[in-house]
C-alpha cells in the first residue's frame, strides 16, 4: 500500500465536483440522477479510503447503509420522472414549471 | 501506484463522458464503468464485500433500472426547448463547480486536515467480520433501513396505481 490517502481524497473530490456539474448542467433529469449517483459514489469511496487508513471497519459499514440508501432513492426518483413524464410528456426540468408564480 | 493511476484517470475519463454524453443511454453505460472502476479501486483498498456490493447492486440493479426507465420513456434524447440551458448557465455551473474544486483542494493542501500519513495495519474485512460488526454494533440503523425500503417500495408501488386510476 504505497498510494497516500491524499490521492484518494482528491479522487474522490474531482468525481464529487463531476457530479455537481452534472446536477447544475444537464437538463435532463435522469442525467441528474445519475450525476447525483455518482456523488454519493465519491463519497463512499472517501469512506472505502478512510477505512483502509485508519484500520477501522465501521467505514464499509456506513457505505454499505450508503448504497441501500442510494438504491431506494433511485426507485423513488425513476418512479416519479414515468409519472411526470406520463403528464408532462416530457423529463427536461426546465419545462417543470407548475410551480412558478 | 501505477494502478491507482490508470484507475483514477480511467474513473475520470468515464465520469466526464457520462457528463457529457448526448445520449442518456451512453451516458448510462459510462457510468457503469465509472461503477466498475470504483469497484476495483475498493478491492485495491481491501473492501473485497462492498467491491461485490458496488456491482451487484449499483452495477446490477440501479443502472438496468436506469437503462429500463430510459427505454420506456423512449427518452435518450431531450427535446423541446433549448437541450441544455442558455450559455450564462453553462458558465455559472462552471464558475460553482470550480469554487467548488478550489475548496477541496484548499483543504486537502493544508496538510493538517488529514490525520493518518500512513496505512494502519490491515484489518479482517471479510463478509463475516462485516456482518458481525453489522448485527452487534449498528443493528439499529440495519433495521431503520428495513423500513426506509419497505417504505420506498409502498411509495413506488402508490405512484404507479394512482396513475392508472386516473386514467381510468
Amino acid at each position: 500500500m504505497t498510494v497516500p490517502v491524499e490521492w484518494y481524497v482528491a479522487l474522490s473530490a474531482i468525481l464529487f465536483s463531476i457530479g455537481a456539474l452534472g446536477v447544475l448542467l444537464r437538463r435532463n433529469a435522469i442525467i441528474i440522477f445519475m450525476s447525483v449517483e455518482l456523488m454519493l459514489n465519491a463519497a463512499n469511496l472517501l469512506f472505502v479510503a478512510f477505512s483502509r487508513y485508519l484500520g477501522d471497519l465501521d467505514g464499509q459499514v456506513l457505505v454499505f447503509f450508503v448504497i441501500t440508501v442510494a438504491a431506494a432513492e433511485v426507485a423513488v426518483g425513476l418512479a416519479l420522472i414515468v409519472v411526470i413524464f406520463r403528464t408532462k410528456q416530457s423529463i427536461n426540468i426546465d419545462e417543470i414549471n407548475l410551480m412558478k408564480g | 501506484m501505477v494502478l491507482f493511476i490508470i484507475l483514477a484517470i480511467s474513473a475520470v475519463a468515464a465520469a466526464l463522458g457520462m457528463l457529457f454524453s448526448r445520449n442518456a443511454v451512453h451516458s448510462a453505460l459510462f457510468l457503469v464503468l465509472n461503477f466498475a472502476i470504483v469497484a476495483a479501486l475498493y478491492l485495491t483498498l481491501n473492501a473485497p464485500f462492498i467491491a461485490m456490493v458496488q456491482i451487484t447492486v449499483y452495477a446490477g440493479a440501479i443502472i438496468v433500472l436506469f437503462l429500463f426507465v430510459i427505454m420506456l420513456l423512449g427518452a435518450e434524447q431531450l427535446r423541446g426547448v433549448a437541450g441544455d440551458g442558455g450559455v450564462w448557465q453553462r458558465w455559472l455551473a462552471g464558475g460553482l463547480t470550480a469554487v467548488l474544486l478550489i475548496s477541496f483542494a484548499s483543504i486537502l493542501f493544508q496538510g493538517n486536515a488529514i490525520t493518518p500519513a500512513s496505512a494502519a495495519g490491515v484489518i479482517d474485512t471479510s463478509p463475516a467480520a462485516l456482518g458481525l460488526r453489522l448485527f452487534e454494533a449498528y443493528v439499529f440503523p440495519f433495521e431503520v433501513t428495513g423500513v426506509l425500503l419497505l417504505a420506498a417500495i409502498i411509495g413506488v408501488v402508490v405512484l404507479s396505481i394512482s396513475k392508472k386510476r386516473g386514467q381510468q
